[in-house]
């Protein structure tokens, strides 16, 4: 057993303590700080990719307690992979231009590392009630991250925030509560156990406890009808906190393929299936209400938050599907729309201030001062998003299209989904060309934009090109990650038998 | 007992989704509080109600699981203070939104 594992979480809870302890200083050394312990963070997720890159599975034992009893962490190439892109996509919101100065500044470093702490806990523990506490933990980071800036809308958006995930936190505890009373145990593994064993009469509780348990993902994950608190929060909250949000909705994501795998998955007993008849049309609902939404926005900022609502229904029409083709067309998908929607979040600010007093609004602006070079990007991010060749979009739409086939929803599938992009493409090449060819040389434009304010978004941009470079590995490694994921008994045994493999040196 | 407990649980949980869904800061805040109680109480009560026993596994004894009160230490913590934050956070929204209804203006405006 080795401490690789608990390091994605030490490093950044640390940091953020140091930061926060430096809050009062006058040097500005919160984002060199900041940046380093991503950096870092970054190296370590490599490490445990390499690690678990073979089909290992690596459990750690919090404080060497024994697996079922105390608490475990384990890592197998799903979680190893989701650390990875959040360390990545950390990297590239640090590099942007820091959104709050002074005060409010160091604060912003240090609920941002938090963020990376809970982000990190979720994808890694093993333990149902500890998913619970690090979706808190990220949960009460992501509030004061939303709420940092304040202002009316923010403000307003921040309430509902709050006050919905505060009832999903309930519902989570209600969930967890139900399943150990009949399962006696929280362990997910040892969960999956108990489950297939389970007798008849029990089955009721555990079915709606797995359905609240839904409704609490769907609510993360911003599935239909779910959806409606993510536009506001994540369109009117500072850039780089929703571009980091990005990767919010696939913590949902996330938990909804680890729990209903383990407990509800084809060959788990019982149980089996529990959300088979749910999750392929409330995603393609999702797809299509967000598509609306974004044909319907004011906003560049807003369409970008509606945006990352279509991926979130994309991604989990891919889990819905099931089968490893399915979830590892959903697992590429997955790292590409992270990636492209806080690229287009990150750009979007980077507009705003071109544009001067009318920021984001898609209406007739100022001729932009190097408007050219903006508009180059722009096109480049919003065919990654929209899923147009050559870039990561087209591939994961793609693949995720080829699983479809030969399933019973294969129909609608193609259908909404093909349907979805097309408007997709239309609604950002009506913002792009509302931004950048209807112009009033007569409007106040703002400040010219300099080349190093675009370093963030092209270093996303180019974690997507990157993802096409490499397409053939990286898909490889998502259908090994998805044949792990869907036959559990090696991540079961995994964690049991941990115990007795020996203790730490 | 347990079904006195299951109807406290019941009304608790119904007067906090009634509270959360209204249209003011101030109820919504008592809503969740009430829900929180709701969870905590359940919680605590999927250890099975036991009267007297030590929390500690001894061969032939019974005896109270401890786990639950543990989860319910941690649960309460947690929405306590996230009860506080929300408390703030519906005054900070009063002061910024000059009123306290959730969405910001009054209805009807």
């Amino acid at each position: 057993m080795s401490h690789l594992i608990i390091l994605p979480l030490l490093l950044p809870l640390l940091t953020g303590i140091v930061l926060l302890l430096l809050r009062g200083s006058a040097m500005p050394l919160h984002k060199p700080i900041s940046l380093a312990a991503t950096l870092g963070l970054v190296a370590v997720a490599v490490m445990l990719l390499l690690q678990v890159g073979d089909g290992q599975i690596e459990v750690y034992l919090l404080g060497n307690w024994s697996a079922p009893f105390g608490i475990v962490l384990a890592a197998d190439r799903l979680a190893a992979v989701m650390v990875l892109v959040t360390a990545l996509l950390g990297t590239g919101v640090l590099l942007h231009r820091a959104p709050f100065d002074g005060h409010t500044g160091s604060l912003f470093h240090v609920l941002f590392q938090m963020q990376l702490f809970g982000l990190n806990g979720a994808f890694l523990t093993g333990d149902l009630f500890n998913l619970f506490v690090f979706f808190e933990v990220l949960l009460i980071a992501s509030y004061g991250l939303l709420l940092l800036g304040g202002g009316r809308d923010r403000t307003r958006a921040g309430l509902h925030y709050v006050v919905l995930n505060l009832v999903g936190s309930t519902l989570f505890l209600f969930a967890v509560g139900s399943l150990y009373g009949v399962l006696g145990t929280l362990n997910m593994a040892d969960m999956a156990v108990r489950l297939a064993e389970l007798p008849e009469s029990d089955l009721g509780v555990v079915r709606t406890a797995g359905l609240l348990l839904f409704a609490v993902f769907a609510l993360k994950a911003a599935l239909a009808p779910l959806h409606l608190w993510l536009p506001g929060a994540y369109g009117f909250t500072s850039a780089p906190v929703a571009a980091m949000f990005a990767i919010m909705t696939k913590v949902g994501a996330y938990a909804i393929l680890r729990v209903y795998s383990l407990l509800f998955g084809p060959d788990s007993g019982p149980a089996a299936g529990l959300l088979d008849p749910w999750l392929v049309p409330l995603a393609l609902l999702t797809v299509a209400a967000g598509t609306a939404g974004m044909l319907a926005s004011r906003q560049l900022s807003q369409q970008a938050a509606c945006l990352v609502v279509v991926s979130a229904g994309t991604l989990l029409t891919a889990f819905g599907l099931g089968g490893t083709t399915a979830v590892a067309a959903g697992l590429y998908y997955l790292a590409h729309t992270t990636f492209a929607a806080a690229a287009l979040f990150l750009l979007t600010d980077v507009i705003s201030r071109a544009r001067g007093a009318l920021a984001d609004q898609l209406v007739t602006g100022p001729d932009l001062p190097r408007g050219q070079l903006l508009a180059g990007v722009f096109m480049l991010i919003a065919i990654a998003v929209s899923g147009l060749p050559p870039l990561s979009g087209f591939i994961g739409k793609w693949l995720i299209l080829q699983s479809s086939i030969d399933n019973p929803w294969m129909a609608w599938v193609l259908g909404v989904l093909l349907l979805t992009s097309l408007l997709g493409v239309v609604g950002l090449a009506r913002s792009g060309s509302q931004l950048f060819f209807d112009t009033d040389a007569s409007v106040e434009a703002g400040p010219a934009t300099r080349l190093s304010n675009l370093t963030a978004p092209l270093f996303l941009l180019l974690l997507g090109i990157a993802l096409v470079m490499y397409a053939g590995p990286l898909y490889e490694f998502s259908r090994a990650a998805a044949a792990q994921l869907l036959h559990p008994s090696a991540y079961v045994e995994a964690v049991l038998q941990a115990a007795e493999a020996g203790s730490v040196r | 007992m347990e079904a006195l407990i299951a109807v406290v649980v019941g009304i608790l949980t119904a007067c906090g989704v009634y509270l959360s869904l209204r249209g003011r800061t101030f109820p919504v805040v008592l809503g969740l509080t009430l829900l929180s109680y709701a969870v905590n109480l359940f919680l605590f009560v999927m250890g099975r109600l036991t009267i007297g026993q030590p929390p500690i596994i001894r061969e032939g004894a019974s005896y109270a699981d401890p786990l639950p009160q543990a989860l319910v230490l941690t649960a309460i913590v947690i929405s306590f203070g996230m009860t506080a934050f929300v408390v703030i956070l519906s005054l900070r929204a009063r002061a910024e939104l000059k009123n306290d209804h959730v969405d910001g203006e009054e209805p009807g405006q």
